[in-house]
């Protein structure tokens, strides 16, 4: 979803049949990817992980209209989540007890519409600065929700939270949302629905003058707009979207409780964000999805998933800063000059040192943990079928120095093989007019 | 009533001094480098860990001086090969390495340590009641804990106003280039301030260690209120951080000794809210409970009404 996708107005109005459908091409290609992927994966983790993976996309996607669009740093970002969550449980509870006609499809409204106010609320006060002051000021601003929802307890029901029971309210085509399959396509419409309008704003004057006061306020100021102001209205509808996934979480879950709203909740989502790229509209949703499947699969290989996250997160902030998208983006101009496979080669020379980099990394990590957390469990530990002692001279030589000569082959690569490929990939796209 | 004041004026100021020990490095950082140090209160957590286990091998004291400087050590390392190297990508990426480098940090203490409490105590030489008021025995290491804030504030002062070096820091503070062409090593003068607010840093972990709990939550539980003080005595203040710190200090042990709640205050009015409401829960919550949170209600209100914090007046 970049620039390539023309708008309706641009085209011929003599099209006709299919041809008419074209530039819709990348939402009607979505909408069938997200309907058929059930059919793809079958069974219960892989539905409830692509339920997770939906609604991490719109958290991930509004997070960005704050991170990358408007270029504000939050780290509060899960308090609208959180307040979407319960209003939305909240909601569902009051129309079952009094019985009214509301279907659970248009619930999560009621979570967009509390992040909605709530930003409109808080964002009063911390928009008022920017930069690190801002990320500070949204920092304190969870911990005062989060605090109070501790005190607050008739709302927030404490420690246990609030439970709901999606299946109790009016029903539609005979679908009461009891079995996942159902839920995932609930989430997977607001998703597309999401996706769709948080696209549509980054296309209009608004949109770009948030990216204009990311990139210079004062020159911003000086067209006429006041920052602040665009800031402000960033700000609301972020918390908009990220109460209507906030509303989705609870639908899913069933529950909303304080552990919403935590720094983790907020941390995750920037991480899943800038892993995937802040610069590219599509980079959250790559994000939301990498790092979904990554806490669902390595909590389950390893206890100390979070460290790999760290580290990732540390990798891509020192060398990728452009994050996913942003490395696949920088091959547009030389995929376009043909000159694509020259570099895979060179590539292809990095994969071992790579390779052997992780394996050093995560065998230094695992046998610390293992001395470490797991001390009662003896020294022995096993890991892909081989038992070996985490205490022994020759693992840790072993562990080590891989990650050594991984490290020297991987820099030498990069010096004799990549640096040069990606300077002759580049010359030639230049050579075509394409600039890079 | 007059125990109450006393004591907890005493701990206020303690823990005053003891978030300013912090406030103080972290403020120098920002000042010098416009980095806000998220990875802050994870050196003062490190401080204390490593408190823990050198007082283990070698005893308290030999703690006291070798974990502020590992701690510090381990600082320069990290502004000398990753900071510096971030520097380029702004001040957001900046921020978002600190981010990344508090949870991996700790993660690993985690790793290391373990999620419990360890059991760091008190030195024997300090396990000793200092003096009784009221029947409350005040114990001897919270005095030596604000002898020893009290010593590195004025030393800190002393130095930033009288030497050499804190001339150069305060130079460079305000004009870096100037500095470097005057042949001073500007890039070398950013890691050391570094390293020396990490160690200060490090050495209020080793030393609230013992006092407080020495656990691997520790930074996530003092960060927060770390960059309520740096906000709310305005960025970049080294007077305003010392005034917000005391201010919190006091404001929350205060807080935590009154156990009044609305209910109380109004007791004779006989009016009573339904249990279960919003009004209720405001009505029966005491000041000690809400005392988590006060901070954070004086940086909104701050924010509100002195939008560049109290001693702040630069905008970032």
């Amino acid at each position: 979803m970049s620039d390539a996708i023309a708008t309706p107005a641009a085209t011929t109005p003599a099209q006709t049949g299919i041809a008419r459908l074209a530039p819709w091409g990348v939402w009607i290609v979505l909408a069938v990817v997200l309907a058929a992927l059930p059919l793809l994966f079958r069974s219960g983790t892989a539905l409830t992980m692509l339920s997770l993976m939906g609604i991490a996309i719109i958290f991930a996607l509004s997070y960005n209209m704050l991170l990358g669009q408007t270029g504000m740093l939050s780290f509060g970002h899960a308090v609208y989540y959180g307040l979407g969550a319960y209003f939305t449980v909240h909601a569902i509870n009051w129309a079952i007890a009094a019985k009214l006609p509301i279907p659970l499809l248009v619930m999560p409204l009621v979570g967009g519409f509390a992040g909605l106010v709530f930003a409109i609320l808080f964002g009063w006060v911390s928009t008022k600065r920017s930069g690190t002051a801002f990320a500070m000021i949204s920092l304190g601003l969870a911990e005062l929700v989060g605090s109070s929802s501790l005190i607050l307890r008739s709302f927030f029901g404490g420690e246990e939270g609030v439970t709901t029971n999606r299946t109790k309210l009016l029903r539609l085509f005979d679908w009461n949302f009891g079995p996942q399959i159902q839920v995932y396509y609930l989430i997977a419409a607001w998703c597309l629905l999401s996706i769709a309008l948080m696209y549509a704003l980054t296309r209009t004057p608004w949109g770009r003058m948030c990216n204009a006061v990311r990139d210079n306020s004062e020159r911003a100021q000086f067209v006429g707009y006041n920052p602040q102001v665009v800031r402000y209205l960033a700000f609301c509808l972020s918390g908009l979207f990220a109460g209507v996934a906030g509303g989705l979480a609870s639908i899913n879950f069933e529950l909303a409780n304080s552990a919403l709203f935590s720094a983790v909740q907020s941390g995750n989502v920037l991480l899943a964000t800038f892993i995937g790229g802040a610069g590219h509209f599509v980079g959250p949703i790559l994000g939301a999805v990498l790092v979904t499947y990554l806490q669902n699969m390595l909590s389950d290989v390893t206890e100390v998933w979070q460290l790999y996250f760290g580290l990732m997160f540390i990798a891509t902030v020192m060398y990728a800063p452009g994050g996913l998208a942003g490395l696949i983006m920088m091959h547009g101009p030389i995929w376009r000059a043909g000159a694509l496979s020259g570099l895979f080669g060179a590539y292809a020379l990095l994969l071992a040192p790579i390779a052997l980099v992780t394996v050093g990394a995560v065998l230094v990590i695992e046998m610390m943990t293992h001395l470490g957390v797991k001390a009662a469990e003896g020294t022995v530990m096993k890991m892909a079928g081989i038992s070996f002692d985490a205490k022994s001279g020759l693992a840790w030589v072993l562990a080590l120095g891989s990650l050594l000569a991984g490290g020297g082959l991987a820099l030498l690569a990069w010096r004799r093989g990549v640096a040069p490929a990606w300077d002759r990939a580049q010359g030639k796209a230049r050579e075509k007019g394409l600039t890079v | 009533m007059a125990e109450l004041v006393l004591i907890s004026t005493l701990n206020g100021v303690l823990y005053g001094l003891l978030l300013f020990l912090m406030a103080s490095g972290l403020t120098l950082i920002f000042s010098m480098m416009g980095v806000l140090n998220f990875a802050h209160a994870s050196f003062y957590m490190l401080g204390a860990f490593l408190g823990f286990q050198i007082s283990r091998w070698a005893g308290f004291w030999w703690a006291l001086i070798w974990a502020p400087v590992l701690v510090g050590l381990a600082g320069a390392l990290v502004e000398r090969f990753g900071l510096r190297n971030v520097h380029r990508h702004g001040h957001v990426a900046e921020l978002l390495f600190t981010f990344g480098l508090a949870f991996v940090i700790e993660e690993l203490v985690q790793i290391v340590w373990g999620k419990s409490p360890v059991d760091f105590r008190t030195p024997a030489l300090l396990d000793f009641p200092a003096f009784t008021v009221f029947a409350t025995n005040y114990p001897a290491y919270k005095l030596f804990m604000l002898v020893i804030s009290i010593a590195i504030f004025v030393g800190l002062f002393v130095m930033l106003t009288k030497t050499r070096i804190g001339l150069i820091v305060q130079a460079a503070l305000t004009h870096p280039h100037m500095v470097a062409h005057l042949g001073h090593n500007v890039p070398f003068v950013f890691m050391a301030v570094f390293g020396v607010g990490a160690a200060l840093a490090g050495i209020a972990g080793v030393i609230a260690g013992p006092a407080l709990v020495t656990q691997a939550s520790m930074a996530a539980l003092l960060g927060p209120i770390l960059f309520v003080v740096v906000v709310v005595g305005g960025l970049g203040s080294l007077q305003g951080a010392l005034f917000a710190s005391l201010l919190i200090g006091l404001l929350q042990t205060f807080a935590i000794s009154i156990n009044l709640s609305l209910s109380d205050i109004f007791a004779g009015s006989g009016f009573t809210p339904a249990p279960n409401t919003l009004l209720g829960d405001l009505w029966r919550v005491s000041v000690a409970q809400i005392a988590p949170i006060l901070p954070y209600v004086l940086l909104v209100l701050v924010l509100i009404f002195r939008p560049t914090g109290l001693f702040g007046n630069r905008e970032t």
